[in-house]
């Protein structure tokens, strides 16, 4: 009853609430400071509420779609307001609406100023997010990728550390605008032109997704325009060798801004990179994918090689995100529907994962003052439930099984190994060198001599609660994951269908 | 009741225990070893039920839990297979187990980290056994990963001391290097079978493959790799002795009865598939005897009271190795057993000397100590006795000559070289260990003379494990009923000189050390290279530590960003002076400016 009534609501309430929760929250500061976190906490329940029926929809036989909405934007052009779910979709909103809750519970006794600006920024984040989930209409799908950039970028600038350093909060900020807007205007005018060949092959312009599924682009030109769009989503995943704004703007971010970056809007990379650099342009693709899966497994062994030397802890993790998210590059461009569905896995575990990992980061800073892991050591004597959380969330981020990393991880290489022996043979080395930078830091932070005798806070009822949720979704990943790979299923086997990889088992 | 709806309650018994000490953080001290032990007791007692109920028809029973997942046809699933092996492996975790459970309730009375031992010590278990009981080789990974997790964790559990997290990170660093190579094998598995299902890749293997083939030689190779990690063999051996940071009812039960002989256990389990790469059968072989005269050699040189057993158990280990590469792999399991019982009391019984000591564990500071301590002097003569298969009196004669046996009858006479040498050497190290500890003159210990605890926690896992020592070769083995029966000859001359060679060893023992020892002997000629032993620490330090560490030093800058920021930087200066060289400040070159650009345009406009 309920399920059906949500199912019912138009898909643009999946952006439209976080729109509005963004209003309320602003003004709602000048009423009570904690007014602001009242409101995201209730948006973003309901945001989850309204998205978890779909992982049970299923489509009717004529659409691809579960669900769609299109209106007329700029007929003109050919430019509409076209939202369209799918299960891949509704899997990535649901972890956007989960991590959205994490983010605002972490800050709360973070972020004490302007809490009104702070979370209408993250809301409208979340919005672009959703957005960029959804949109099938490419121009749509343009601007709610921007919707999603600009709050990042004031999240980092005005709430961020190391105000007045010279690798501070606006070098971070600055840097991450950078890429992602140079990046951003190279899928502009990937966009652009396929826009304007649809034109030339058609007679009517047209942004819609489906639209251009249909279309038949010279060789070359597809294999330009695949490029725009890839150097776009790579630079977001990130990969390597275009990774290097991340580990700034997680060291700098506040600790919500770093959950909701590695935690979703790295994800929109992928998400893109499935829906849009592949779908799109499958041959292309496919000519290029021993380079994308060789810049994967370079990315798994970079980002390891990178966690291993730093420091600070939030830059640690950092790197570790682009060594998994070379995991992602390999499965996707493997494309078996197996190591899509790792891909897929491997989104919601390592969103769930780093998320967690990032509130200890945050957490810890609360409590010490630092990010250096020389200051550290000794805390699992003095914050036992501290450590048993660290320990949890390195050893699932290090692919342990009973976590959703294992079957992400392992699906991953097992369905790239038929394709690609090699690459996935190299990648696998990931696997042991995770293991070593992972207890590396458990050893620094937790155990050994303490670096002084001060107490150390142990974590909070509502941090226990946050990590405790996250602990139990990532189990319940790692032990039950069929019914999310069974939504995911009718996207990724598209996808896997287009790839002449997707027959070779 | 069915033996298929007993099956889950083994795993889920410690498993309970373990969720129990995870989650009850004000559980009273007293408390903890009654519910970890209880739930390993549990299980043991589960399993008998489960004999009683299975063995009068002894045909393989499996209950499915469920399905992990199902992609493209390939659906590994949790499901409990219980066949004649399995049941062994059963009655080694959860009964020894139980008994290292109830030492190790003695052993930590009264220190402060007692919950989180026994949490991480029944999860162990619970791996363990899902490891033994799985059907499918996904689910045996599960298993096979999460006592590696747990075998980290208790090395490290003395946690304040950066040494022990150092040798806890190098036992799963260097297992999981083997674990990758067994996910290799894996990922080929899945490519080949489609499944991951061992009753079916045990069934179609031989329809599909025929002997020597490549592919199936390159599985086997990598599932080997994952063997020879997680039990110690070479080349993936050194984290073993290491491992001995860990509290001593820890090496007992992972580092000597069970983990460790997780590889045996694997190479047993998919033998048809072994069967298929003769190569591969041989490499298994030789392994084996390399390594177990390499880590006799390196006991005798060892000053340090469970290094010498984590040596000991390395070479027993290497000894089951050259079984399987024999093709006797009831042997071997044999072996396993028996080897389970007098290793789980060798180390409990140094377990109940470092505590009498307060936690001294070189041998030459004990010495004498055969009065004071007689329960462990009696538990390390009768351990060791089996440890060196004294003859006819113990139960691990019986099963290390079944190995030597096999190696002999199958023609494997370099193997049954190295191994009847060995045997010899075992004698040495074993009884050089028992005199320098026990005999000789009393030393002064502190303060207070060291005295043997008379508690019943103590004593009966003791007594119970000096009588598996002796007579545990009557304990029926079931897994003789899933493993192919191999038929060797005994001939007179051999079994003479295997009893020769065990007892001579003894006898050499007692010559040089029957009086005790005080002083080490001095680290020249070979002992030098075996005290160090072998020097593979060093090797794997040249060829993958420190190159590795001086990749991440050489990129520690991320010169990726170096590249990019330098070039995005160069490139909006580049375009900054270039937008203010016109900006001169002079009218009449605006004014130029303006009009240039006004023709321009109109001219454009024109055209």
């Amino acid at each position: 009853m309920v399920t059906s009534l949500l199912l019912d609501l138009p898909l643009y309430a999946l952006i439209a609430l976080p729109v509005v929760g963004a209003l309320l929250a602003w003004p709602a500061a000048r009423w009570h400071a904690d007014a602001p976190r009242w409101v995201s906490l209730a948006t973003l329940a309901a945001l989850t509420l309204m998205t978890l029926p779909w992982l049970f929809a299923s489509a009717g036989d004529a659409s691809p779609w579960l669900a769609e909405f299109r209106a007329p934007w700029m007929p003109r052009f050919g430019i509409g307001f076209n939202l369209a779910m799918d299960g891949l979709a509704a899997l990535l909103i649901l972890l956007t609406a989960v991590l959205g809750l994490a983010a605002v519970l972490c800050s709360w006794r973070e972020i004490r100023e302007q809490t009104g600006f702070f979370h209408a920024n993250l809301l409208l984040n979340l919005a672009g997010v959703a957005g960029v989930f959804l949109a099938t209409d490419l121009m749509l799908f343009f601007i709610c990728w921007e919707a999603m950039l600009v709050p990042m970028f004031l999240l980092i600038l005005l709430w961020g550390h190391g105000a007045g350093q010279p690798r501070g909060r606006v070098y971070a900020a600055m840097k991450f605008f950078v890429f992602t807007q140079a990046s951003g205007l190279l899928m502009l005018v990937a966009i652009l032109a396929m826009g304007w060949w649809h034109a030339e092959l058609t007679g009517r312009w047209s942004f819609e997704y489906t639209d251009w599924l249909a279309l038949s682009l010279p060789h070359d030109v597809a294999q330009w325009l695949m490029l725009g769009f890839f150097v776009a989503f790579a630079v977001k995943l990130p990969a390597f060798p275009v990774h290097s704004w991340l580990p700034d703007a997680h060291s700098q971010a506040p600790t919500a801004g770093s959950v909701i970056l590695a935690g979703v809007l790295l994800k929109t990379g992928a998400f893109g990179l499935i829906r849009y650099g592949i779908n799109l342009f499958p041959e292309p693709a496919a000519a290029f994918a021993p380079v994308a899966m060789a810049l994967g497994v370079a990315g798994i062994l970079y980002g390891a090689a990178l966690a291993m030397t730093q420091t600070d802890i939030k830059r640690f993790v950092a790197y570790t995100s682009v060594s998994h998210m070379g995991f992602v590059l390999l499965g996707a461009y493997a494309g078996t529907e197996t190591a899509l569905q790792g891909v897929m896995v491997l989104l919601l575990a390592h969103g769930l994962s780093t998320g967690a990992l990032f509130i200890l980061c945050g957490a810890l800073y609360e409590r010490l003052h630092t990010r250096e892991f020389g200051r550290m050591g000794g805390i699992a004597a003095r914050a036992p439930r501290y450590a048993t959380a660290l320990v949890f969330f390195s050893v699932a981020s290090l692919g342990m099984p009973g976590t959703g990393n294992f079957i992400a991880e392992f699906l991953i290489l097992a369905g790239s190994f038929p394709v690609a022996p090699w690459p996935t043979a190299v990648g696998a080395t990931g696997l042991i060198v995770a293991a070593v930078y992972s207890l590396i830091v458990v050893q620094r932070v937790l155990h050994g001599p303490p670096a002084d005798d001060a107490p150390v806070q142990d974590l909070l009822p509502r941090e226990r609660g946050t990590l405790a949720a996250a602990l139990l979704l990532l189990v319940a990943l790692g032990l039950f994951p069929q019914p999310l790979i069974d939504a995911a299923r009718p996207a990724l086997a598209t996808t896997a269908a287009l790839l002449p990889a997707g027959d070779a088992r | 009741m069915t033996s298929e709806s007993l099956l889950p309650w083994i795993v889920a018994a410690p498993l309970a225990g373990a969720g129990l000490l995870f989650t009850w953080r004000g559980i009273p001290d007293r408390a903890v070893p009654w519910i970890g032990a209880g739930s390993v007791a549990l299980a043991a007692l589960i399993t008998a039920l489960l004999s009683i109920a299975w063995l009068p028809s002894p045909e393989p029973v499996t209950r499915v839990l469920w399905t992990w997942f199902s992609v493209e046809g390939w659906a590994p699933r949790i499901a409990l297979h219980l066949d004649g092996l399995a049941l062994t492996m059963l009655w080694v975790i959860t009964g020894v187990g139980s008994l290292i459970h109830v030492f190790a309730g003695w052993y930590l009375h009264g220190d402060a980290g007692i919950r989180r031992f026994f949490a991480y010590m029944n999860l162990f278990v619970a791996s363990m056994l899902l490891l033994v009981l799985a059907d499918d080789l996904l689910a045996l990974y599960f298993g096979w990963e999460g006592v590696g997790l747990c075998s980290y964790l208790l090395i490290g559990y003395y946690r304040d001391d950066p040494a022990n997290g150092h040798a806890a990170r190098k036992a799963f660093v260097i297992t999981r290097v083997g674990d990758t190579l067994m996910a290799l094998g894996l990922f080929l598995l899945v490519r080949e079978f489609g499944t991951l299902g061992i009753a079916e890749i045990v069934a179609t293997a031989p329809e599909r493959f025929g002997s020597g083939d490549p592919v199936i030689a390159l599985i086997a190779l990598l599932l080997l790799g994952g063997a020879a990690g997680k039990s110690a063999q070479i080349p993936l051996h050194t984290w073993l002795p290491d491992a001995m940071a860990g509290p001593t009812p820890v090496s007992a039960l992972i580092h000597a009865a069970t983990m460790v002989t997780a590889g045996v256990y694997l190479i047993a389990r998919l033998h048809p598939l072994f069967e298929l790469a003769p190569v591969v059968l041989q490499v298994v072989g030789w392994i084996g005897a390399i390594g177990l005269l390499m880590a006799g050699i390196t006991a005798l040189a060892q000053r340090d009271i469970k290094r010498i057993l984590a040596y000991s158990t390395m070479s027993q280990i290497a000894y089951m190795f050259v079984a399987l590469g024999a093709g006797a792999y009831t042997a071997a399991v044999f072996h396993l057993m028996t080897h389970a019982f007098f290793k789980a009391l060798l180390f409990l019984a140094a377990g109940a000397v470092i505590h009498a000591l307060h936690h001294e564990q070189d041998i030459f500071r004990m010495g004498g100590l055969r009065r004071r301590l007689p329960l462990a002097y009696a538990s390390f003569v009768a351990g060791s006795g089996a440890l060196a298969a004294l003859p006819f009196v113990t139960a691990g004669f019986y099963s290390k000559d079944a190995i030597l046996f096999a190696a002999w009858g199958g023609g494997h006479y370099g193997w049954w070289t190295f191994g009847a040498l060995c045997a010899l050497l075992t004698g040495v190290y074993a009884f050089r260990l028992v005199f320098i500890v026990f005999h000789g003159p009393e030393r002064r210990h502190g303060h207070q003379a060291p005295h043997e605890d008379r508690s019943l926690r103590m004593r009966l896992p003791l007594l119970a494990l000096i009588g598996l020592s002796l007579f545990g070769a009557l304990v029926p083995l079931t897994a003789a009923l899933s493993l192919p029966d191999v038929h060797v000859e005994h001939p007179l001359p051999v079994l003479l000189a295997q009893v020769a060679l065990s007892l001579g060893g003894i006898g050499i023992a007692w010559l040089l050390y029957g009086r005790g020892r005080e002083t080490p002997e001095p680290l020249r000629g070979w002992r030098r290279i075996a005290a160090a032993a072998f020097g593979f620490d060093a090797l794997f330090d040249h060829l993958v530590v420190n190159p590795w560490l001086a990749l991440c030093r050489l990129l520690r800058r991320d010169p990726a960003d170096g590249l990019f920021a330098a070039g995005i930087a160069a490139l909006a200066r580049g375009l900054h002076h270039g937008a203010l060289l016109p900006q001169t400040g002079q009218l009449r070159s605006y004014a130029v400016a303006i009009a240039l650009g006004l023709i321009l345009l109109l001219g454009a406009a024109l055209w």
